[in-house]
């Protein structure tokens, strides 16, 4: 075990190298960059832009620029954002809780729903419920994210003025109580799609499990359906589930872009929406490399937590 | 004996125990009523109530404190609030003095006859956020670390012009001028002053803990911001000036102009500055209760402007044949909602130094092809006019994206096409379109908003001067690559002049040699609605600078 963990890990930096230099060269190499957002400011000309950008350290090599700031990784020092000069971790930091709050919320909230929703049309096929809940998955499949944000703070803000337009909190009232009511809709709108998709995923894994010889076994034994389910059935049908919930995690700390700007929730995603329009490089570098580095660290993670839930896999 | 009622029943997962029922209406109950639980009033009643705050919300996000690095215009929304300048100007153009005792002028002999010499006397009465008093010490810092070769300086123009800056007393401070340079007084007047003994303590300026937590001497204090969200504003009790009736300002950040709107309606917000409210909004949000929606104009002019260097636009009959074949009429109604005002020129009618006797433009084609014809513009393959081996065929470019642009675009197309012209559009990225592609003057024609003037000051060198094209190795933003000897002998004249009445003469010929020219194409000058909840008194536009909330100490609630 140990040695596949380090392996594993190896593998891993050998990754995160190569995506940190292909973002890199690709990001730098894209026209436009950071001074374009003062092109059109009053006397600017481009004498003065010149000046900025090297002030910045951006006319240097692109290789240059790249080494300095990959060593610099390793000391902690992942560069300073170009748009208020706080290094890159703060930012990151900062956003990173809003996001865990709404993201972490609506995916239990769809885990616990959707397992359920999904072996229950599995346990009772093609019965009324599992017709419902098979259109009702396509349906929130298809429906997009932004729209249904609209129209839920149509409804409810505006016309019937039960929950707020959106922001994370009432700033100077920032209780528990209102910290619920502002994660009411966009819960809501995020959760209905993974609902959907957890159902679908638990429902065909059911499938799998119950028609298997060891179920209809243990209901011969006389267990009750019950536990049958619970302890037979579901507990086999999650094991593939877990590699699921490993791979979640990065989109889990990544932030949904449209539901946050639909919502005015002030995290990872609209951090990286914003960074990208103004080509504030050290920031988007960073989440990049967070990003990178959650992908590894779920797949690992999930990868082993399998080998020790499921005795058949043997890891290494 | 409970297990086999179960399995008899054949589906436990539903069945539950009258426990659970219980439970779960509880837990329903309570959910429904969180809602309910809070006051009857609806929430978009709930923050307007707060008499002590006001929330301005903004569609960018202000990110830039130092207000002498580079930035864009909505940093100034916190900079006006947070910093002073020796003088101010209000929106009918005059100075108004703030740090300064009076402003400087050739008559009470704050700025000598010749321009060079600058004597500036300022007040005693005036401390910094952190309690210290601000001296003519802070202003000689200022000064200099704008032209400080190792700071990030945003704009140096007009500073590096500043010598023997000389502090005569705590209250008092001299310097000279290496020219006349009329625009200065404007330049100033947007110029904020900042802390010696903050910034010169800091070890390097650049990223000194002071650009994230600003210290000033203006009406408002810096209390906190929550990167991504907000940034709130404290009153400051202890402002020489007319002090703060709103203790607390929020400026909230919005990123997507319908949830913009949308809180605006809701009360979520109470305020909307940058970008405000589109124009199809407009007619919805005039009808809301409690809220007033104005338009207000600003000194950008959006314009096609054209590459002079292309041997298309060298014919000056080329270029007056396509002002004539734009319809500007149905663009501005149909498009803007007429909420955009029609110009003959890039300086803004509010101006002292409009021209108003400029021609006006009229949607002619007829009269177009005449001149084309006349020019000897000759239909050639595809219907498209050519002359000498040169087709009248190019490209327009502009930010990819801003849909009402691209309308525009498209009809500017085709009303050209009647004529013979050919336009191909081509837009970009803003982070490409405003990058070497406009900088460099890469691109044929370009539709664009510009504010031409440096504050109110009526000088447009870096626009039309020809030393000021950087393409040719210039320095400025002359990307039109416009050169005429006539233009630049009138606007050296006027930037070296001190006298008002003097300058206009100046400036309404320079307004009329490029109405005839038609380096650009004037389209119209812009108009931005903006809306806030009627409770709010104190909320007005200033034309001579870029965002709205610049008196929010004047504001209150009634």
């Amino acid at each position: 075990m140990p040695q596949y963990i380090l392996n594993r890990l190896g593998q891993s930096a050998i990754v995160l190298v190569l995506v940190s230099l292909i973002g890199f060269i690709v990001l730098n190499l894209a026209p436009g960059g950071p001074m374009s957002q003062f092109a059109l400011n009053p006397g600017m000309s481009q004498a003065e832009l010149d000046r900025i950008a090297e002030q910045m350290g951006l006319n240097r090599p692109l290789m240059v620029q790249y080494f300095e700031w990959f060593t610099r990784l390793f000391i902690g020092d992942w560069g300073h954002s170009f748009r208020d000069g706080r290094p890159v971790l703060s930012v990151i930091a900062g956003h990173l809780p809003a996001t865990l709050l709404l993201m972490g919320t609506a995916t239990v909230l769809s885990v616990i729903v959707g397992t359920w929703v999904g072996v229950l049309g599995a346990v009772r096929r093609y019965s009324v419920f599992d017709t419902l809940a098979t259109v009702g998955a396509m349906v929130a499949l298809s429906i997009p994210t932004f729209w249904f944000g609209l129209v839920a703070i149509f409804l409810f803000s505006l016309h019937l003025g039960w929950l707020p337009a959106g922001n994370m909190y009432t700033i100077g009232d920032e209780s528990l109580g209102d910290y619920a009511i502002h994660l009411i809709l966009p819960v809501a709108v995020l959760a209905l799609v993974n609902v959907a998709i957890w159902s679908r995923y638990m429902r065909s894994a059911t499938l799998d499990v119950i028609d298997q010889d060891f179920v209809r076994t243990a209901r011969a034994k006389g267990l009750p359906y019950r536990r049958v389910l619970t302890h037979h059935v579901i507990r086999n049908a999650l094991l593939p589930m877990i590699t699921l919930a490993g791979l979640q995690i990065p989109t889990i700390l990544g932030g949904a872009l449209v539901t946050e700007t639909v919502f005015t929730w002030p995290g990872m995603g609209r951090l990286f929406l914003d960074s990208l329009g103004y080509s504030d490089y050290p920031v988007i570098m960073g989440i990049l490399m967070f990003s990178a580095i959650l992908v590894l660290l779920g797949n690992l993670l999930a990868d082993l937590l399998v080998g020790v839930a499921d005795p058949r896999v043997r890891l290494g | 004996m409970s297990q086999r009622d179960d399995s008899e029943k054949g589906n436990s997962l539903l069945n539950l125990t009258r426990r659970q029922a219980l439970a779960m209406a509880i837990i329903g109950a309570a959910g429904v009523m969180l809602p309910l639980g809070r006051s009857s009033q609806s929430f978009a009643a709930m923050k307007s109530t707060a008499s002590g705050q006001v929330i301005i919300g903004l569609s960018q996000e202000p990110t830039v404190f130092n207000p002498h690095m580079p930035h864009i215009e909505v940093d100034e929304g916190i900079h006006w609030n947070v910093f002073d300048p020796l003088f101010g100007i209000s929106p009918s153009g005059e100075f108004t003095p703030a740090l300064a005792v009076e402003v400087p002028t050739v008559a009470n002999g704050g700025i000598s006859a010749d321009g060079l010499q600058w004597k500036v006397k300022l007040r005693d009465d005036v401390k910094w956020h952190d309690g210290k008093p601000f001296t003519a010490e802070d202003v000689k810092y200022t000064l200099e670390l704008i032209v400080s070769p190792n700071f990030r300086s945003g704009r140096r123009a007009g500073h590096d012009l500043v010598r023997d800056i000389t502090v005569v007393s705590p209250t008092e401070i001299h310097w000279r001028m290496e020219k006349s340079y009329a625009p200065y007084a404007s330049i100033l007047s947007w110029t904020f002053m900042v802390p010696k003994h903050v910034l010169s303590a800091a070890a390097d300026v650049n990223s000194a803990p002071f650009n994230n937590a600003p210290i000033g001497t203006g009406p408002f204090k810096w209390a906190n911001r929550v990167a991504g969200d907000h940034i709130q504003l404290k009153a400051n009790p202890d402002y020489y000036g007319t002090a703060a009736q709103i203790d607390s300002v929020i400026f909230k950040y919005i990123p997507d102009l319908t949830v913009l709107y949308t809180q605006f309606k809701t009360g979520d917000i109470d305020v909307t500055a940058m970008q405000g409210i589109t124009p199809d909004h407009y007619e919805e949000a005039k009808g809301l209760a409690d809220r007033k929606v104005v338009i207000l104009p600003v000194a950008t002019v959006e314009s096609v402007a054209l590459n002079m260097d292309r041997p298309q636009f060298k014919d000056p009959a080329v270029r007056k044949a396509l002002y004539l074949a734009i319809d500007k009429k149905t663009i501005i109604d149909e498009l803007y909602y007429g909420l955009v005002l029609p110009t003959e020129t890039y300086m803004p009618q509010q101006s002292a130094y409009y021209n108003p006797d400029l021609h006006k433009q009229s949607f002619n084609i007829d009269e177009a092809n005449k001149i084309l014809d006349e020019a000897g513009w000759k239909p050639g393959a595809g219907g498209i006019r050519e002359k000498a081996g040169v087709r009248l065929s190019f490209t327009n470019s502009t930010t990819a994206g801003n849909q009402i642009r691209e309308q525009a675009q498209q009809f500017m197309q085709q009303t050209w096409l009647a004529i013979g012209v050919e336009m191909k559009i081509s837009n970009l990225p803003p982070a490409v379109m405003w990058g070497e592609y406009w900088m460099q003057s890469k691109f044929d024609s370009v539709v664009v908003g510009i504010n031409f003037l440096t504050g109110a000051d009526p000088d447009t060198r870096d626009y039309f001067g020809s030393s000021s094209i950087s393409a040719k190795g210039g320095a400025g933003q002359n990307t039109t690559q416009y050169s005429n000897a006539k233009v630049d002998a009138l606007l050296a004249q006027g930037a070296s002049l001190q006298d008002v009445a003097q300058r206009k003469a100046v400036y309404v010929q320079v307004q009329q040699i490029i109405r005839d020219e038609l380096p650009i194409l004037p389209l119209f000058q812009y108009a931005y609605v903006r809306g806030y909840k009627s409770k709010l008194k104190g909320f007005a536009g200033n034309i001579n600078l870029r965002i709205e909330p610049w008196n929010v100490n004047t504001w209150s609630w009634t």
